[in-house]
Formats: C-alpha cells, sequence, structure tokens
C-alpha cells in the first residue's frame, strides 16, 4: 500500500476526540481508586492517604462472606456454562447448514436480547414455586440462573474460535485414522482452547459483575458482593466501597491480564 | 512386492455421486469406472469442476458414493469411514496440525493407531530423512516454508504405510520452480515406497511428466484411461485432444477401413492414413487430429494449402499459424536451428506435409 487516500487518524480533530473519550471513560473510575485511598469518612472530601478502608473492607465479615459467594457462583457458573457453551457452538458450527439453525442462535444468544429485568422477573416468580416444591433454598437457584445467563457470552468467542478454524484439519485426523472421538481430543480441542479459555474468563467476569438478577433470585443472606455493595449505598457511604471496588477492580485486570498471555502463548 | 498381483489397487464401479436433491440435483460424479493397479502413479486430469476431486474424496472416504462400488484389494470399503481405510491423503491446502511439531505431524497417524512410542519415534525419523528434513523435525509447522510443509505433508500421510497414497493438487500452492523439482521427488518417493499414488491434477504438464497412467475427465465422466503417449498422440475424443497439448482438429470422410487404420479424405481431397479412436464408430463425416509438431510446413506441395497468418519465435521452437483454403486453422510447429529462420513470413502461401501416422480419427 504505497498511498492511503483515506486515513481516519488524519481526519482534523479525531486525535482530540479520541483523548476526551477516553479521558471521560476513565476518569471516573480514577477518581474512584483515588478516594479509595482517603482518610475520612466522607467519599467526597479528601482529607488525606491511608489504607484504613482496605482494612477495613478485609475485616468485615458481610464483605469477605459476599465475596466467597460471589466466587464461588461465577466459578460453578463459568464451568457449567462454558461446558454447556462448547457444546452448543460444536453443533452449530459443524454441521451442514439447515433451515432453523439460525433460530437456534436466536435461542442460545436469547439472554443478550431478552432484557435482563425481564429475566430476573420470570426467574423471581418460577423459582419461588420452584422453592415451594421442593423446599430447597440453597446457591443452586443462583447458580442455574447466572450459568444460563453466561452461555451466550461462552458461546461467542468459542462459536467464532471454531469458525476459524481450518475444517480439513479434522478431515486430516480422519484421514489419519483417529475415529470422532480421536480427531476432537487431538486436534479440534487443542485448537479451540484459547475460545474455551476466553469464554470462560468472559463468563467467570460476566457473572461476578451481576446484579439485577442475583438481587431478584436471591434468598435472605445469599449477597453476593455487587448486591452487598448496592445494599450499603442505600445506606451510608464511606470509602470502604471504593476499597471494595479498588479490589474488583485489580482483579478484573489481572484475569483479563492472565488470559491474554496464556492465550498469546497457545496461539 | 505386490500383495495380490490379480487385483486391483482400487477398482471403482459404477459411482454415482449426487450433490442436493429435486431440481438442484447435480451429478458430480455419473456412472464412473475405472480400475487403478498396484504400484502404479495414477493422475485424474481434468478442468475443475470435472469430478476428480470429488473421486479422490470417494476413495477417501470423506464422502459416499450416491450408488456403486469402491474395492480396495477386492474388498468393498465405499461405506467405511476415512479412519478406518488403509488409504492415507496429501491435501491441496497440506492441513498441517498447527499445534504440533513437524516430527509429531509425522507421527500422528501411527499414534492413533496405537503404535508403540518406539516404532513411532522411528519411523517418524524414517520418513524425515525419506522427504530430507531430519533437521526440522521439532519446528512448528508455521516456522517452515511452503516447499517444506509440502514434504512433512507428504510424510505424514506416508508414515502409516499407506496400500494407497491420495494427493489432491498438491502442488498447485508452489512456484513454477519448486513445482518441478517436488514434481520429481513425488515420482522418487513413489519408486522408493512402492505404494500406489492417485494424483489429482488440472495441469496437463504436470500429468504427462508425472504419471504412469491418466484419466481425463469431464463433466462427472471418464473420457480416457491410458499411458501418457496414449493419452497425447492417441486421444479419443475432442475434449482430450484439446485439454491436453496444442492441436489441429480437421474435418474428415472415411474412404474405408483397412487393417485397423481409416483412410481419411481431407477437404483439399487428399487421403490420408490415420489411426482409429477406440469405440469409433465408422461412419461418413469424422474429426482426424494432428498434432503441431507432426506436420511439416513446405514451400510447395503438401497435403493442406493456405497462407501464413502469423509466425511465433518460441526459443526452442517457432509456430507457424495458418489459415487453410477452406477457412480452418492449422498450426504448425516447427524446431528453430541456428543457423536459419523458419523461412514463412506472415502473408507467404504455404503448404502442410502430414507427416505419416501423424493423424488419429476421433469417435465423437
Amino acid at each position: 500500500m504505497a498511498e492511503r487516500y483515506f486515513d481516519v487518524r488524519r481526519q482534523t480533530g479525531f486525535t482530540t476526540v479520541a483523548m476526551i473519550c477516553f479521558f471521560l471513560l476513565y476518569l471516573p473510575i480514577a477518581t474512584l481508586v483515588v478516594y479509595a485511598f482517603n482518610d475520612n469518612d466522607s467519599v467526597a472530601i479528601w482529607k488525606g492517604f491511608s489504607l484504613r478502608w482496605f482494612y477495613s473492607a478485609w475485616h468485615n465479615g458481610q464483605v469477605i462472606d459476599a465475596s466467597i459467594r460471589s466466587f464461588q457462583i461465577a466459578t460453578v457458573a463459568a464451568i457449567l456454562a462454558t461446558i454447556a457453551a462448547t457444546m452448543a457452538a460444536l453443533a452449530t458450527t459443524r454441521t451442514k447448514p439447515y433451515r432453523g439453525l439460525t433460530v437456534k442462535y436466536a435461542f442460545i444468544n436469547q439472554p443478550l436480547m431478552v432484557p435482563e429485568i425481564v429475566t430476573a422477573v420470570a426467574l423471581l416468580v418460577f423459582f419461588s414455586r420452584v422453592k415451594v416444591w421442593t423446599g430447597y433454598s440453597g446457591l443452586g437457584y443462583l447458580i442455574a440462573a447466572h450459568t444460563a445467563f453466561c452461555i451466550p457470552f461462552a458461546y461467542l468467542p468459542i462459536r467464532a474460535r471454531l469458525e476459524g478454524m481450518d475444517l480439513s484439519l479434522e478431515t486430516a485426523a480422519a484421514d489419519l485414522y483417529a475415529n470422532r472421538w480421536n480427531a476432537f481430543r487431538y486436534v479440534t480441542l487443542p485448537l479451540l482452547w484459547p475460545g474455551i479459555l476466553a469464554g470462560l474468563m468472559l463468563a467467570f467476569v460476566i457473572s461476578l459483575d451481576d446484579v439485577v438478577i442475583t438481587e431478584f433470585v436471591k434468598s435472605g443472606g445469599q449477597d453476593t458482593l455487587p448486591t452487598y455493595m448496592l445494599g450499603q449505598l442505600r445506606r451510608i457511604v464511606t470509602p470502604e466501597i471504593n476499597a471494595i471496588s479498588t479490589v474488583f477492580l485489580l482483579l478484573s485486570i489481572a484475569i483479563v491480564t492472565i488470559f491474554f498471555f496464556v492465550s498469546r502463548k497457545r496461539a | 512386492m505386490l500383495e495380490k498381483p490379480d487385483l486391483p489397487a482400487i477398482d471403482v464401479k459404477g459411482v454415482m455421486k449426487v450433490f442436493g436433491t429435486g431440481d438442484s440435483a447435480f451429478a458430480a460424479l455419473n456412472d464412473v469406472s475405472v480400475s487403478i493397479r498396484e504400484n502404479e502413479f495414477f493422475t485424474l486430469l481434468g478442468p475443475s469442476g470435472c469430478g476428480k476431486t470429488t473421486l479422490l474424496r470417494l476413495i477417501a472416504g470423506f464422502d459416499y458414493p450416491t450408488s456403486g462400488e469402491i474395492r480396495l484389494h477386492g474388498e468393498d470399503i465405499a461405506t467405511l469411514p476415512p479412519y478406518k481405510r488403509p488409504v492415507n491423503t496429501v491435501f491441496q491446502s497440506y492441513a498441517l496440525f498447527p499445534h504440533m511439531t513437524v516430527g509429531q505431524n509425522i507421527g500422528f497417524g501411527l499414534q492413533m493407531l496405537g503404535r508403540s512410542k518406539a516404532e513411532i519415534e522411528a519411523r517418524v525419523d524414517e520418513m524425515l530423512r525419506l522427504v530430507r528434513m531430519e533437521a526440522l523435525k521439532n519446528r512448528r509447522t508455521s516456522q517452515i516454508s511452503g516447499g517444506q510443509q509440502q514434504r512433512v505433508a507428504l510424510a505424514r500421510a506416508l508414515a502409516p504405510q499407506p496400500k494407497v497414497l491420495l494427493l489432491d493438487e498438491p502442488l498447485s500452492a508452489l512456484d513454477y520452480k519448486l513445482r518441478k523439482e517436488m514434481q520429481i521427488e513425488l515420482k522418487r518417493l513413489q519408486t522408493e515406497t512402492g505404494i500406489t499414488f492417485i494424483f489429482v491434477t488440472h495441469d496437463q504438464e504436470e500429468a504427462l511428466t508425472m504419471s504412469d497412467r491418466i484419466a481425463v475427465m469431464s463433466a462427472g465422466k471418464i473420457l480416457q484411461v491410458g499411458s501418457p503417449w496414449d493419452i497425447y498422440d492417441r486421444p479419443a475424443e475432442r475434449f482430450v485432444a484439446d485439454f491436453i497439448g496444442e492441436t489441429n482438429f480437421l474435418p474428415a470422410t472415411l474412404v474405408a477401413m483397412e487393417g485397423g487404420k481409416a483412410k481419411m479424405r481431407l477437404r483439399s481431397g487428399v487421403e490420408i492414413a490415420a489411426t482409429v479412436a477406440e469405440g469409433f464408430a465408422p461412419g461418413g463425416e469424422a474429426t482426424i487430429v494432428v498434432r503441431p509438431e507432426h506436420a511439416k510446413a513446405v514451400k510447395t506441395g503438401g497435403d493442406l494449402k493456405g497462407q501464413v497468418e502469423n509466425v511465433v519465435y518460441f526459443g526452442t521452437d517457432t509456430h507457424i499459424h495458418v489459415r487453410l483454403d477452406d477457412g480452418e486453422r492449422f498450426m504448425v510447429r516447427q524446431q528453430n536451428s541456428r543457423s536459419q529462420s523458419c523461412g514463412f513470413e506472415a502473408g507467404d502461401a504455404i503448404g502442410v506435409q502430414i507427416g505419416a501416422d501423424a493423424a488419429q480419427v476421433l469417435r465423437d
């Protein structure tokens, strides 16, 4: 490409607009992080540097409790969702196109399209019935709900990876005496790993982050970290919330970074 | 070396392959039968869409025939899945496993057959020696050149010692020089391993130089099977003659059949003897073919007369394009010499002398 006739980066004001966007995007988060270190009971007035809110959050039994629950739900839901998503992706890409395939895509991706509040109310009503019938009121409901809405998030990167894969590789495996299972195990699965990991990470973060459905489905004493924080905001707001959010943020960045390096190594 | 010398390696009998249904049904293979002998380098030659790759895929087991039989040493394999057929394929795209090293790629087939580690190791080393890639055993397939990938693909397909090796236009992605090298390499591998090779190509030159026998295909049918010499010098149909090399078609009338040969009268009135294509039904009008190098340009006399339209110099030879008096075109290829030019210029009157035994009568 010797000469480019149109380069978006050369348009007037492009850099300025981009800088403003980035600034506005990250300013609130930066403020939140800065005030996590505020040595004051108020989130708005800066008094001095302190780690006391991190200390206080660490010794707050409710925070620890909610964090553990969040991680339990996210781990189990992400794994279940990824398994289901992998199977769904295989079933929708390793087949000849047929009538109704698009409808199936829509069904799989339904949670992305239906307003979350609708699903939340539906689940609330449905699960309350189930609770009456079964008498069970454990974390199962939250895990089931999270698994359901995590599936499309896990499905999309896995399907993208499968669609980008050269089909002749699986044919070659079959030609070289690999039956269906061995072809999957030794060829498809290793090549699919980056997609599966991406799906898993995405599902995990989405589950960890969920408020609406969790708020509706949870029974008493089943707060996750986000619903606990929401509950706290209704009362007095202290920089402890900032501290928890900051840790949350660092954790998310860590997960994404680990994933980035893992997937780059494999590719 | 021959296991069952009386049976062909691959015997295709009355195979139909229809894609689609109803109005959109399309017969990719239409009642194809061919016998491929043990230990031969057999080529399926034809333009794209002629069904050659479909036939290869049916033999490999990637697809199943709509009807008909495919026998491997007498055993019908048409319904077996690919992993149960002792047949391996070299893919056009090579299809090397990107997450494995060169050595792991070559050993994959044996690993799937459940061979011992020691045996796989020994066989992989042997294969690497065979394709002269010993130094690259632990490389990733993305770290080697196209020509090297081609060799790995060959080694991988040969490692499990298949009864038949299928090659799907394996040289088409290589540049000219490398392709020439690989043609010789493939021929050497076939001789050294003694495995039956079925080679698919649309390149007539490749087919002529490499094959023991060639099957020329068009529109889902095999038109002619024969040695490169047969195919080139004794084409059965117009398509075969036209697809392979350059050729001249002349309309002629059958005068008489004499001892398996035909006496044909050209439009110029001259009568010449011609060999006859298999399946030729003697009737009035027929087409004869004459290769450009089997005719001679002469100043006076000749079987055909005309005018030089164009003279094209090619280094080794010169092509003289002639417009015959009856309006047909004819091309003569003449070997060049250093001392003199071909002696003709556009516009000159010219006679064309058809060599003895140069003409073949087509069946269509």
